[in-house]
């Protein structure tokens, strides 16, 4: 992991101080709402549907034990409402729909598809306490909202994978550096989110961002980047337009300099619709990549001054060298390998963990894990202050301390060695994180929703209840295999259901709570093909009827599917025609459409 | 170059109609206005939160415009370190702002980590 230096710490230390000024003029009436308001999203403070929420960046989803704890820590002792304020948003909720709504939780983080830690009850006036206390172990919300460049994204498996080229955490962290306060770069027309890989596959959706990233290798061996620009979600869903097939690795700031100060100058800012890159990306085509071009030469003929030094890079990778875990000799390897194999014989359920949360590992003597938060009971991506402090105490026992936030809304485990996956299992399936679900149907990515978010039109969690509760049976969980199911609760797209096999958006008509299903969605995986929007089935379903949708439309699969196919690749191969048929064949209460 | 900081109060009613001075509009091209006899720019914030002048600023720096570059409209003490270091001159601030806060404000950050306008980024000055 990057390892903070003196100055790293005192900046946190200084934009925590800096917070608590703020909050200080705003609470004596000297800073006005509308003009705090900018400055407290871009630490990561939210206004909710009830009560604040705070969201902490993970830079390129790394965590370590310590920071895990803190964040324990402020679910345990910040993330509670008054009592008062519980009973007015349990009692608010329970008039949405027909019947009292799922009990509200408090004293959880939330993991976001973009690698962040949200809190939803922290009241604003205990804000600062929290930034201090995140600053203890070099957590901030810096640029995690706002109209900016936000937190960085990347590959769970980033220095870890099989299939990488080029560890791109080095490069993450370099560009975290150069996008942390930007001066020019404060008050774009709209957020800026850049995501980066190293790998062939694509675990970080890079085509759906503002800017996406692969680093790799041409044929020389030399380093550089893919750069693709103009993706995005929400209400337009666009795929990002390559800008440059092989940029020198070491111009990266400069080139990307251009990218944003032409977006800064020309995007829209008349509307918040049409503001994101992507809108001007589609506006202006090649003139804005003309445009682009002129300036980034205007930028070397000044020196360049943002050409990153070999010593600069050589710094920070030096930080991402393989932590010392203890080397597994072969013999252990074998022997540790003829084990696992035994046990998942005779256990089944270790069986079918091995083959979903474990992962290969550049390192042969060592795996990746991943812990599901994607269980009945709990909503997708929420841990309890215990989990966290668990995770923790897992990542400290077997991953050398560190865990990582992955883009599905659960937690890695990136180094793990092969003779401790079964104390692992034990351990994991004791705190409730070994079910077996990973990429399954029920390791589903879900907003916060209607529950907590003030910019939902429908819930989302009680949909992702109802589909974990129907889904149960692992056994038909494995039969279904890998299917990506994203539901969000409005088409600011958190959930990313433009992108799911099965996707899913809260609308709002006349009050009541609607859902849009689509299909076909791709983020750019090997398994779901190259990125692209899903296909919408037909009219809106009402809430009680997006289970049996789902079950429909997976019938029509199980159908159909010759041995072996995936249901993205059965979708693929017969077209939408039946899926869309069945879908809207298992309307009850919305009025039956031809499909 | 240290940012000065003027309170409405100060600033003529109507501004001298001067063949140096300029007023550069939110949307005019900074790469490609012509700066010949200019030693004064004025750059608009319409809202606080249209970055657009920032970019202007840095653009006009780069072209090597070492006249004044001041931050005029919607003008508040929470920006006023982005305008710094964008390469702006002066502010004048909105009438409600409290220019000795804003001052102080001005010094919160020793340094930074990206080059700006006023110097090169931090990996080059380490170097």
């Amino acid at each position: 992991m990057y390892q903070y230096t003196a100055f790293d710490r005192q900046f946190v230390h200084a934009r925590a101080a800096q917070y608590r000024d703020q909050l200080t003029r705003n609470q004596a009436g000297t800073l006005g709402d509308d003009e705090f308001r900018p400055l407290r999203l871009q630490n990561g403070w939210y206004v909710q549907r009830y009560a604040p929420m705070l969201r902490v960046a993970v830079p390129y989803g790394e965590l370590n034990s310590a920071q895990l704890r803190v964040l324990a820590q402020i679910a345990q002792d910040f993330d509670s409402p008054s009592p008062e304020l519980l009973a007015h948003a349990q009692s608010t909720q329970d008039q949405i729909g027909n019947g009292p709504a799922p009990k509200l939780t408090t004293n959880y983080g939330h993991f976001t598809t973009r690698h962040n830690v949200q809190f939803n009850w922290i009241p604003l006036d205990k804000s600062a306490d929290v930034m201090d206390l995140l600053a203890s172990v070099n957590l901030h919300g810096i640029q995690t909202s706002g109209n900016c460049i936000r937190n960085i994204t990347s590959d769970e498996r980033a220095g870890i994978a099989t299939d990488e080229a080029v560890d791109p955490r080095p490069y993450a962290e370099v560009l975290r550096q150069w996008s942390t306060l930007h001066p020019e770069f404060a008050y774009l027309p709209r957020k800026f989110k850049i995501a980066i890989t190293g790998s062939v596959e694509d675990r970080a959706a890079i085509a759906w961002h503002d800017v996406g990233l692969r680093v790799l290798r041409n044929a020389t061996g030399e380093v550089g980047f893919q750069v693709l620009v103009g993706g995005g979600m929400g209400r337009t869903p666009v795929i990002a337009s390559q800008a440059r097939p092989f940029l020198p690795w070491n111009q990266i700031i400069n080139y990307l300099e251009a990218v944003v100060r032409v977006y800064n100058g020309w995007g829209r800012r008349d509307n918040i619709y049409k503001a994101r890159i992507k809108i001007l990306v589609k506006a202006e085509g090649q003139r804005y990549f003309d445009e682009v071009e002129a300036e980034y030469q205007r930028i070397l003929a000044d020196g360049a001054k943002h050409t990153i030094p070999q010593a600069e890079l050589d710094r920070v990778s030096a930080c991402f060298v393989a932590p010392s875990v203890d080397a597994v000799p072969l013999a252990a390897q074998n022997a540790a390998e003829h084990a696992l194999s035994s046990l998942a014989q005779s256990a089944p359920e270790f069986g079918r963990w091995l083959a979903q949360n474990v992962a290969s590992h550049k390192n042969p003597g060592l795996r990746a894990v991943t812990l599901s938060f994607k269980r009945l009971g709990q909503a997708p991506g929420d841990a309890t202050a215990d989990q966290l402090r668990t995770s923790a105490d897992l990542a400290d026992r077997f991953s050398a301390g560190e865990a990582r936030v992955n883009h599905d809304q659960n937690l890695v485990l990136p180094w793990v060695r092969v003779d401790q996956l079964i104390d692992l299992w034990h351990a994991a399936k004791a705190a409730g994180l070994a079910r077996a679900n990973i990429h399954l149907l029920s390791d589903m990515i879900a907003c916060p929703g209607g529950d907590y978010c003030a910019l939902a039109n429908a819930r989302s969690l009680p949909l992702a209840a109802a589909i974990t509760e129907r889904y149960q049976d692992l056994d038909e969980l494995f039969d279904l295999g890998e299917i990506d199911l994203h539901i969000s609760g409005c088409i600011n797209s958190c959930g990313h259901h433009h992108s799911g096999h099965i996707g899913i958006l809260g609308v709002d008509k006349d009050g009541q709570e609607w859902y849009q299903v689509t299909l076909g969605g791709s983020d750019g995986s090997e398994l779901s093909g190259p990125a692209r929007a899903g296909k919408v089935v037909g009219p809106s379903f009402a809430a009680a009827e997006v289970v049996d949708v789902i079950e429909a439309v997976l019938d029509v699969y199980k159908d159909q599917r010759d041995a072996g196919e995936n249901f993205i690749d059965t979708l693929q191969r017969l077209g939408s025609d039946a899926f869309k048929a069945a879908a809207n064949g298992a309307r009850f209460a919305t009025a039956r459409v031809a499909a | 170059m240290a940012l000065t900081l003027i309170s409405k109060a100060d600033l003529p009613e109507a501004d001298a109609q001067d063949s140096s001075t300029l007023a550069l509009a939110n949307d005019a091209d900074a790469q490609t206005v012509a700066l010949d006899g200019i030693s004064h720019i004025t750059l608009n914030f319409p809202k606080f939160t249209d970055g657009r002048a920032f970019s202007q600023a840095y653009v006009l720096r780069r072209r090597g415009f070492t006249g004044e570059i001041q931050a005029r409209g919607d003008v508040l003490i929470d920006q006023l370190l982005q305008m710094q270091r964008s390469g702006f001159s002066s502010a004048v601030l909105r009438a409600d702002q409290d220019a000795a806060h804003g001052q102080k404000l001005l010094g919160h950050y020793s340094l930074f980590y990206q080059g700006d306008a006023m110097g090169a980024p931090r990996f080059l000055q380490a170097a």
